[in-house]
């Protein structure tokens, strides 16, 4: 990569140029220090100060670790779900022609706009007390709201465009001629999407899944209103959070969100190199 | 899906013609994309809508009417504008510092500018309790230099920067990327100074995506809540928001006025969530 950063003749005002260079770069380094950086230095303080053994002993509370375990639960759930159709979706969109697709396109960005709360709000009228699902469930003796099944079905709900528009991109550029090589070839159409398709998107399937993963681990508004609070039932690790900051057991809080930003931040590193990949591949073709 | 297609390809053998059988592939795979969106967004957001107006706009009339509530709508407005102003600047000039520029730890600011994307929302305003909290040493200076930061607006702003910060970073980049700096180099080379340069090569080539990515913050802002919720205060006519209104509302088991305030949010964000899309897409396809 070239340095665009010396003009090739020394102008008038060089000096200047380089000084609201340097300007602007401190400018958007405290901007990103100040806004981001230090609440993150802050909160790894503030949860390591009681010391290693507050530590040990917020992680061998049964009630965080039912939350630890609920939260995996609920996002593996997701990633599998919103993975399978999230592919399936962005396969006919971009493969397919039908009155409506325009339509379906924007369903796909529709949870984007939707604040989590209001996905809660839809899941409580469609399954809560006198919600229009709720007979259909009750008959059959199955708890949806204030219970894992609804939970899970907003963290779906919010977790929806990521697979579809991460791969949406890669299909459409990569085409059709190999797939339709490898048919000619006689590959069937399991063989053509396993040896074919499949390798092309793996990246964009992997960078939706992280952040999807993301998303479902750290849900709260929509979780929030569905879950009905229930301790060692109904509690997420961010449900833990949030009513353990209501109840003042902020040790307890500060230690639980540490942990899930760390795992945040793990999946990151792995979303970048995921996309590091998904742009060598671009520059290649 | 394999079992679908498995089945699909042994008909295909048995009964059906290598056509047929494609098509039937064709639909069974639209079918399931269409069931799939149909369930899991399209009614959940009916759900809502009907909700809201099954006693007309008599919904909307309560809900408005509950002290506090045009206070926490107007809230809302306010801060979700500013905080896709400031984040349209701020994320401009960081798009173009990370793509333009090369200075030591430029790695680490890009890595560091898409930590939002993966942190929780909640975590995000844990840290900015931490923070400006009055049990921290940040948080007890400010106070007695007679800076209110936690359960204030002020709050609410840092939590909606903090959470928007890579939206517009990442719209503008990609399209900065594609730009040749030759013009740039050649304006600057004809003698023109940096902001003219910006102005007339950089800017006219970026305008849509700025616009895409401040359109998606501000549609982002309206619904913000778990960021929020910890750290406004959540006082009524004060630092009450739009969202957490919503969510106080579901709480009293008022589903009719939440819905009708929700459906009067999402409308407003989904309008620029499509025109966002729209114009992101006939960039790209200018480009």
């Amino acid at each position: 990569m070239r340095t665009p950063s010396q003009p090739p003749v020394s102008l008038p005002g060089g000096g200047r140029r380089r000084l609201v260079r340097s300007l602007i770069v401190v400018v958007c380094v405290a901007y990103v220090g100040v806004l981001l950086l230090l609440p993150l230095v802050g909160i790894v303080v503030t949860a390591l100060k009681p010391g290693w053994s507050k530590v040990v002993e917020t992680f061998s509370r049964p009630d965080v670790q039912h939350a630890f375990v609920l939260t995996g639960v609920i996002t593996v759930i997701a990633v599998v779900v919103t993975t399978v159709f999230g592919v399936i979706t962005a396969w006919v969109l971009v493969r397919q022609r039908f009155v409506g697709k325009s339509l379906l396109n924007a369903l796909v960005d529709l949870p984007f706009a939707l604040s989590p709360v209001t996905v809660g709000l839809a899941a409580v009228i469609l399954f809560g007390f006198g919600g229009w699902f709720e007979p259909f469930f009750e008959a059959r003796g199955i708890q949806v709201i204030f219970a894992v099944p609804s939970m899970v079905l907003v963290t779906i709900f919010i977790c929806i465009p990521f697979t579809i528009r991460e791969v949406v991109p890669v299909l459409e550029e990569i085409g059709k001629d190999e797939e339709d090589a490898a048919r000619t070839l006689g590959a069937s159409i399991l063989q053509t999407w396993r040896k074919v398709t499949l390798p092309n998107i793996r990246w964009g399937i992997l960078y939706g899944v992280a952040l999807t993963i993301a998303r479902s681990i750290g849900e709260i508004g929509a979780v929030l209103i569905v879950s009905g609070l229930i301790k060692g039932k109904t509690e997420t690790a961010t449900l833990f959070i949030f009513t353990a900051i209501e109840e003042r057991q902020t040790a307890e809080a500060y230690i639980v969100a540490l942990t899930l930003a760390a795992v945040s931040i793990v999946l990151l590193v792995a979303i970048e190199s995921a996309r590091h990949r998904i742009e060598g591949r671009k520059v290649r073709t | 899906m394999s079992d679908t297609a498995q089945i699909t390809i042994e008909r295909s053998r048995t009964r059906l013609s290598p056509r047929s059988a494609a098509r039937l592939r064709r639909y069974t795979l639209r079918g399931v994309a269409l069931v799939y969106l149909g369930a899991m967004v399209a009614l959940p957001v009916i759900a809502v809508i009907t909700k809201g107006f099954s006693e007309g706009l008599e919904g909307l009339r309560t809900a408005l009417a509950i002290p506090g509530a045009t206070a926490a709508i107007r809230l809302t407005l306010i801060t979700s504008t500013l905080a896709a102003l400031i984040n349209a600047v701020m994320g401009t000039m960081l798009a173009y510092v990370l793509v333009r520029y090369s200075f030591p730890g430029k790695r680490f600011l890009s890595a560091v500018v898409d930590l939002p994307l993966a942190i929780p929302t909640l975590v995000t305003g844990v840290m900015l309790v931490a923070l400006y909290g009055p049990a921290s040493p940040i948080g007890g200076f400010l106070d007695r230099l007679g800076i209110q930061v936690i359960f204030t607006p002020i709050a609410i702003m840092l939590a909606l920067l903090v959470v928007t910060l890579p939206l517009v970073v990442r719209s503008v980049q990609p399209v900065l990327q594609e730009l040749d700096d030759a013009e740039e180099e050649a304006a600057a080379t004809l003698g023109a100074n940096g902001l003219t340069t910006f102005r007339k090569v950089v800017f006219p080539a970026i305008r849509v995506a700025i616009v895409g990515g401040t359109l998606l913050t501000f549609a982002r802002c309206l619904g913000e809540f778990g960021s929020v919720v910890l750290v406004a205060g959540n006082r009524a006519g004060e630092t009450l928001t739009a969202p957490v209104f919503i969510f106080q509302l579901a709480n009293q088991f008022r589903p009719i006025e939440a819905a009708a305030v929700a459906t009067l949010l999402f409308s407003i964000s989904f309008v620029l969530v499509l025109v966002t899309a729209r114009l992101l897409r006939r960039k790209e396809d200018d480009a």
